[in-house]
């Protein structure tokens, strides 16, 4: 799998190609495109947001396109094809296999990307990524709309396919002498959120689907004035998007437990309780749905069993964090940046994980409800832990890629600014929604408290975003002069122990 | 003997700090969970002779009506020291009636009526807005609460 770089081939041999190691690159290319475009959306929410009245953006309605576009792209065409990347540069080579199990199925399942993303971006709809009826389908303008429904369709086929790649090339692929027991906690970590992509997926096909019948007035389902109920789609909606949730974090906890050994130069302090937990929890993942909806009226009942639902899952996700904190005790840890990456991901993780404990609590959840602290709260999931697992992993698997070193100055830098940036914009996003400014709105009133926060914000999300910039330099610089490494050990931890990616899997 | 070796297999450690940790997490998690059962369970129960206000959501204001018929818009005068319950829906889309200083959260959703209580205890005027994004406007749905004293 290494120095794919340093052999030049076309461009279209790459693009054609249906080897892992190829459509692991076209991914990780895209998806990382796609983390910079989204993440230009996010600065300019914050831009506008930094002081009360109109400031950039001239109007709510492109406003509302933005946050809108941002979230969609950053979820679904940064954090997914990310992990995709991942698990297709690494999952054939520890199960030992030369490729993913249907390599063609594989390409195709890349190639919808694009223009999933292509018809979100053209589209530019306003319905926020969550698409509530009845707003979207009496209220929201087409064809942007109906655009996002067909984008989020196709990426949602992708998955699927994915999914079942990964799973078939796990369970059946992998070597005879290798039982299920020695796969490696990467490999488990996306067997576990597959299993849940099969599950959770259709449901919400089934919601778009319906969704569009209904905007073209085929259909009521969701549409009151026809008979039919907004909140059936919120549980459809959410059927999906809430173990979504763990299909987005599970591969970014296996990436951690990839490097989180190896940097502490010790074995994984528990491999069992670690499968133990992503299997509990792509289980549980399924019991907290309707925790989303307290305030759509549901009674006592409903609330308790979700909120009961909801709660079970954070003990697995408590041991994920203490298997990590155990492997570093004692460890001789070298922090280079992917274990920094790593290391403040978890911390991220703890505080999100505490924050969202409060949200799960019923009365709680009916001041944080759709208030900034929401926005704070998942947003600590998705950037502090998901996206610093992905950009800590990505640090560790350049020079693999490449062939080559990155800056690790650079690096390091990267991390302190993201890490300060990222503590400031969402903790602060917290303290905001306790005071109640509520989430998609493009103007609020000049409440001194609401504007020195929202200041706070912007200022740290210029800081991510600076830093973002020195992450895109540092990569593009290292990979074409940055210093040869002996692929062996390119960190230089010592120990022929701490890399099992001593196997190529030569083109085929 | 065969337990022992698998043991040493795995890393040769026990795992009691794990079990121990684990246990605090359930423990900790059963101590939230029955706090706001019982907490939402008190929350939840509204008083007996509470003033009835209907609620209604559209894009983008909200109209309010009391129980003696008289309407307002954007605008809501209650007394102190009463009890009110609100009767939440939309005409539109969905919305999301919010006076935050007084935690009182109900989404407006055309075809329902969702309801939620509270009591004001001090003179004085709060922010009402939209919680729940319902398009262009969403942003400035807002209106004023002005808790007076008694009349009688």
């Amino acid at each position: 799998m290494v120095l794919e770089l340093q052999k030049p081939r076309p461009i279209w041999q790459i693009m054609f190609s249906t080897h892992h190691t190829d459509v692991g690159l076209l991914y990780l290319i895209t998806s990382m495109s796609f983390l910079f475009m989204g993440g230009a959306l996010a600065l300019a929410i914050r831009a506008e947001l930094f002081l009360p009245g109109a400031q950039i953006i001239g109007d709510a309605m492109t406003f509302n396109r933005i946050f809108t576009v941002h979230g969609t792209t950053l979820i679904f065409l940064f954090i997914i094809p990310f992990a995709s990347a991942v698990g297709n540069y690494f999952v054939p080579i520890m199960v030992r296999y030369k490729d993913m199990a249907y390599p063609k199925l594989n390409a195709i399942a890349f190639w919808m990307i694009p223009p999933a993303g292509a018809l979100i971006w053209l589209g530019f709809a306003d319905f926020t990524w969550y698409a509530t009826p009845p707003y979207s389908i009496i209220s929201a303008p087409g064809p942007a709309a109906d655009m996002w429904i067909f984008g989020l369709k196709i990426l949602g086929i992708s998955s699927v396919l994915g999914a079942i790649n990964f799973v078939v090339t796990i369970l059946k692929c992998k070597h005879p002498d290798m039982s299920i027991g020695q796969v490696p906690l990467l490999a488990w970590s996306f067997l576990s959120s597959s299993l849940i992509i099969l599950v959770a997926i259709p449901t919400f096909a089934a919601a778009l689907l319906m969704l569009l019948t209904d905007r073209l007035g085929v259909t009521g389902f969701f549409n009151p004035a026809m008979g039919g109920d907004p909140i059936a789609y919120a549980h459809l909606f959410w059927f999906t998007f809430h173990p979504e949730v763990y299909v987005l974090v599970i591969p970014a906890i296996g990436m951690m437990y990839e490097i989180i050994p190896r940097f502490s130069r010790r074995p994984i302090f528990s491999y069992n309780s670690g499968v133990f937990a992503f299997v509990l929890l792509s289980i549980v993942g399924f019991s907290s749905w309707a925790h989303h909806m307290y305030a759509t009226g549901m009674s006592f009942t409903e609330k308790t069993v979700f909120m009961v639902g909801t709660l079970a899952a954070v003990p697995a996700s408590a041991m994920h964090v203490f298997n990590f904190i155990a492997t570093m005790w004692n460890g001789r840890i070298r922090f280079a940046t992917p274990m920094m990456w790593a290391v403040g991901g978890i911390a991220l993780f703890f505080s999100a994980g505490a924050g969202g404990v409060a949200n799960a609590a019923m009365p709680l959840d009916f001041t944080t409800h759709d208030t900034y602290w929401v926005v704070g709260h998942f947003h600590l999931f998705v950037m502090g832990t998901i996206a610093f697992g992905s950009i800590g992993y990505f640090y560790y698997m350049f020079p693999y890629v490449t062939g080559r070193m990155y800056n690790e100055t650079m690096g390091k830098v990267h991390f302190v600014m993201s890490f300060i940036g990222t503590i400031l914009v969402f903790f602060t996003q917290h303290v905001l929604g306790l005071y109640g400014m509520p989430r998609r709105i493009f103007d609020y009133p000049p409440i001194p408290e609401w504007i020195a926060m929202n200041q706070i914000v912007t200022v740290g999300a210029m800081i991510i975003g600076v830093s973002m910039a020195i992450f895109l330099g540092n990569m593009i610089y290292s990979s074409a002069k940055g210093k040869p490494v002996d692929a062996h050990d390119p960190f230089e931890l010592g120990g022929k122990y701490y890399y099992p990616f001593e196997q190529k899997n030569p083109h085929h | 003997m065969k337990k022992k070796e698998y043991g040493r297999k795995m890393g040769g450690h026990s795992n009691w700090p794990e079990w121990i940790y684990v246990g605090i997490v359930i423990a900790l998690m059963l101590w939230v969970g029955a706090e706001a059962w019982n907490v939402e369970r008190l929350v939840e129960h509204v008083p007996e002779g509470a003033e009835v206000i209907k609620v209604t959501g559209q894009q983008w204001f909200w109209t309010f009506e009391h129980e003696d018929g008289t309407k307002e818009i954007g605008e809501l005068h209650v007394e102190k020291g009463k009890a009110y319950k609100f009767e939440i829906t939309a005409k539109d889309v969905n919305h999301s009636f919010n006076i935050h200083d007084y935690v009182v959260l109900m989404d407006a959703i055309p075809g329902r009526v969702n309801t939620v209580w509270f009591a004001p205890t001090d003179v004085g005027e709060h922010d009402i807005q939209c919680r729940e994004y319902c398009g262009l406007i969403h942003y400035n749905m807002r209106g004023t609460l002005y808790v007076e004293e008694p009349s009688s």
